[in-house]
C-alpha cells in the first residue's frame, strides 16, 4: 500500500504546530497503524529528519496510552478499537490520512502527536480509589456482590484512560472517563463508604481541569475503543447530585 | 544468552519508538470546595438547571397543546377555556393571579435555561481552542447538533409567536380581540407564510425535545437502566409537534372557519 499522510508536527508545548504531508510506500495491510508510523519514523530518522512523536506502550489495546484523531476520528473509524489495533487493511491504497493529536485545553501538546494527559491522573487522585486496609487479598466470596453489579462495574472498569471520549466530544467533557471510574466503584461494596464524596470529588476535578460539559451527543461512547456506555454518566450524574 | 551477548559487546536497546519530550509540570489545579453556588457554578449543576427547567417548558408545551386543540371544539370552547385561565381560583385571587404566576415562572425557567446553555456553551468553546482540521461525527442522530441554534430558533420563533397570537401586535384582529379569532385570522390561508413558520419552528421544537427529553433523564441520573427512554422521548415530541401543528393547519385549509 501507498499512503499520503497529512499529519500535526509541532516541535514542542509552546511551538506553533502544522499540518505536514508525507508519502508511506510499501506498507503492508497486516501492520498496524502504529507500525505503519513506525515505518515513516524508520524513514525519517535515514533521512536525518525528526521522527513524528506519538505515545504508545502495549500495543494491544489495554494499556491506553496511544491514541490519535484519524480522518476525524478518535482511534480511526474502526468501532472499538485503539489505534495500536486498528490494522492497514481498514484503508484503500493510496488513500490520504489526516492524523491528529487529541484537541482539548486540559490535554496540551507535548510534541507532535503526544498530548499530557496528567488531566486524568489528578482526576483519579481526586477520588478514584477506594480507602481500605490494604492487606493481604481477601477470599473472593466474603463479599457478595450481585453477577448484574459485578458485570456492569467491570464493563466500566474496562476504561484503559486513553482519553478518546473527550478528543471526540464537542465539548470537550471528560465525563466518560470520570463517569466510567464513578460508576466502576459505586457499583461495589467496597466503593459504598466514599460513594458521594468521590463522585463530588471527582467531577468537581474535572471541571477545575477546564474541561467542557456533557451535552449527551454520545460522541464520546461511539469512538470509545472499550465501548464504555452513557450509562455510567447518569449514574455519575445521579451520585453527584445526591452528593450536593 | 544476555551474558553471551554482553561478551560479544552487543548491547541490546529497547527500541520504545515515540521521541518524547519533557514534560512540565503543570500549576496544580484545585477545585474550590464550600465556594458559594459551588453546586450551581459547576457543569452537572447547570445540566441540572437545563434538566429542570427543560421539564417546566415540556409541562407547560403540553398543557398549551391541549389548550390549542379546544379550537376543534369550536370558538366559544376556546375562548372560554382562554377566559378560564384567566379567572381561575377567582374569588380567592384576583383576576390573572394564577395565569401571571405560571409565566413569571416560565419566563424565569427560559432565562435560566438559556443562562445554562450559554454559560456550557462558552465552557466547551474554551476546553477546545484548537479545533480538528478534519472531524467527523460518530454519534447516531442530527439532534443533539442543533440543539445550540435550534434552541435560538425556537427563542426567535417564540418572540413573533407572542407578538402575533399574545399581543396581537402582528396579527390582523389585534389585541382587543377574542382569541379564537386571532387564532382563526392569523392562520388564515392568505397569510400561509405565518403557517409556514409556524410548521418549520414547530418541527425544531420537536427536534430539540427528541434529544432534550431524553437528555433530561440522562442528567438527572434517571437514564442507567430505562432502555426505552429514547423511544419514549421521541413519541412525546411527535405528539407534540402533531398537537400543535393540527389547529393551524385545520385553519389555513379551512377545516374551522
Ligand atoms: S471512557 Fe473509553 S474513550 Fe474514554 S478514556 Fe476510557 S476507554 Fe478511553
Ligand atoms: S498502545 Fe496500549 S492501548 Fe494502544
Amino acid at each position: 500500500m501507498n499512503l499520503t499522510l497529512r499529519v500535526w508536527r509541532q516541535s514542542g508545548p509552546s511551538a506553533p504546530g502544522k499540518m505536514v504531508t508525507y508519502r508511506v510506500e510499501e506498507v503492508s495491510p497486516d501492520m498496524s497503524f502504529l507500525e505503519m508510523l513506525d515505518v515513516l519514523n524508520e524513514r525519517l530518522i535515514l533521512s536525518g529528519d525528526d521522527p513524528v512523536a506519538f505515545d504508545h506502550d502495549c500495543r494491544e489495546g489495554i494499556c491506553g496510552m496511544c491514541g490519535m484523531v484519524i480522518n476525524g476520528v478518535a482511534h480511526g473509524e474502526q468501532r472499538a478499537t485503539t489505534t495500536c489495533q486498528l490494522h492497514m487493511r481498514h484503508f484503500e491504497d493510496g488513500a490520504t490520512i489526516t492524523i491528529e493529536p487529541w484537541r482539548a485545553a486540559p490535554f496540551p501538546v507535548v510534541k507532535d502527536l503526544v498530548v499530557d494527559r496528567s488531566a486524568f491522573d489528578r482526576i483519579i487522585q481526586a477520588g478514584g480509589f477506594v480507602s481500605v486496609p490494604a492487606g493481604s487479598a481477601p477470599d473472593a466470596h466474603s463479599i457478595p456482590v450481585r453477577k448484574e453489579d459485578a458485570d456492569d462495574a467491570f464493563d466500566a472498569a474496562t476504561c484503559i484512560g486513553c482519553g478518546a471520549c473527550v478528543a471526540a466530544c464537542p465539548n470537550g467533557s471528560a465525563s466518560l472517563f470520570t463517569a466510567a471510574k464513578i460508576t466502576h466503584l459505586s457499583l461495589l461494596p467496597q466503593g459504598q463508604p466514599e460513594r458521594l464524596t468521590r463522585a463530588k470529588a471527582m467531577v468537581d476535578q474535572m471541571d477545575a481541569e477546564g474541561f467542557g460539559g456533557c451535552t449527551n451527543t454520545g460522541e464520546c461512547t461511539a469512538v470509545c475503543p472499550k465501548g464504555i456506555p452513557l450509562d455510567t454518566i447518569a449514574q455519575m450524574n445521579s451520585d453527584y447530585l445526591k452528593a450536593n | 544468552m544476555a551474558g553471551y551477548l554482553a561478551s560479544e559487546g552487543v548491547t541490546a536497546t529497547i527500541e520504545r519508538g515515540a521521541a518524547t519530550a519533557p514534560v512540565s509540570k503543570p500549576a496544580s489545579k484545585k477545585p474550590t470546595p464550600g465556594k458559594r453556588g459551588g453546586f450551581l457554578r459547576s457543569s452537572n449543576g447547570k445540566k441540572v438547571i437545563m434538566a429542570v427547567t427543560g421539564a417546566v417548558m415540556v409541562l407547560f408545551l403540553v398543557l398549551h397543546m391541549l389548550g390549542n386543540l379546544k379550537i376543534f371544539l369550536g370558538r366559544d370552547s376556546f375562548n372560554e377555556y382562554a377566559e378560564a385561565l384567566r379567572t381561575l381560583l377567582e374569588p380567592i385571587a384576583p383576576y390573572r393571579t394564577v395565569l401571571t404566576i405560571l409565566e413569571v415562572g416560565l419566563v424565569v425557567s427560559v432565562v435560566l435555561h438559556m443562562w445554562a446553555a450559554i454559560s456550557l456553551a462558552r465552557r466547551a468553546r474554551h476546553a477546545r481552542p484548537v479545533k480538528y482540521v478534519a472531524k467527523k461525527s460518530q454519534a447516531q442522530g442530527y439532534t443533539t447538533h442543533i440543539m445550540r441554534w435550534g434552541g435560538v430558533t425556537i427563542l426567535l420563533f417564540v418572540i413573533w409567536h407572542l407578538l402575533d397570537l399574545t399581543f396581537g401586535v402582528v396579527n390582523p384582529k389585534g389585541y382587543d380581540s377574542a382569541p379564537a379569532d386571532r387564532m382563526i385570522a392569523g392562520f388564515d390561508l392568505s397569510r400561509w407564510w405565518v403557517t409556514l413558520f409556524y410548521i418549520v419552528a414547530v418541527a425544531m421544537v420537536g427536534l430539540h425535545l427528541r434529544h432534550g427529553i431524553w437528555s433530561m433523564f440522562q442528567t438527572l441520573g434517571w437514564a442507567t437502566r430505562v432502555k426505552a427512554l429514547r423511544p419514549l422521548a421521541a413519541l412525546v415530541s411527535a405528539v407534540l409537534v402533531i398537537g400543535f401543528l393540527a389547529p393551524p393547519l385545520a385553519v389555513t385549509f379551512g377545516v374551522i372557519k
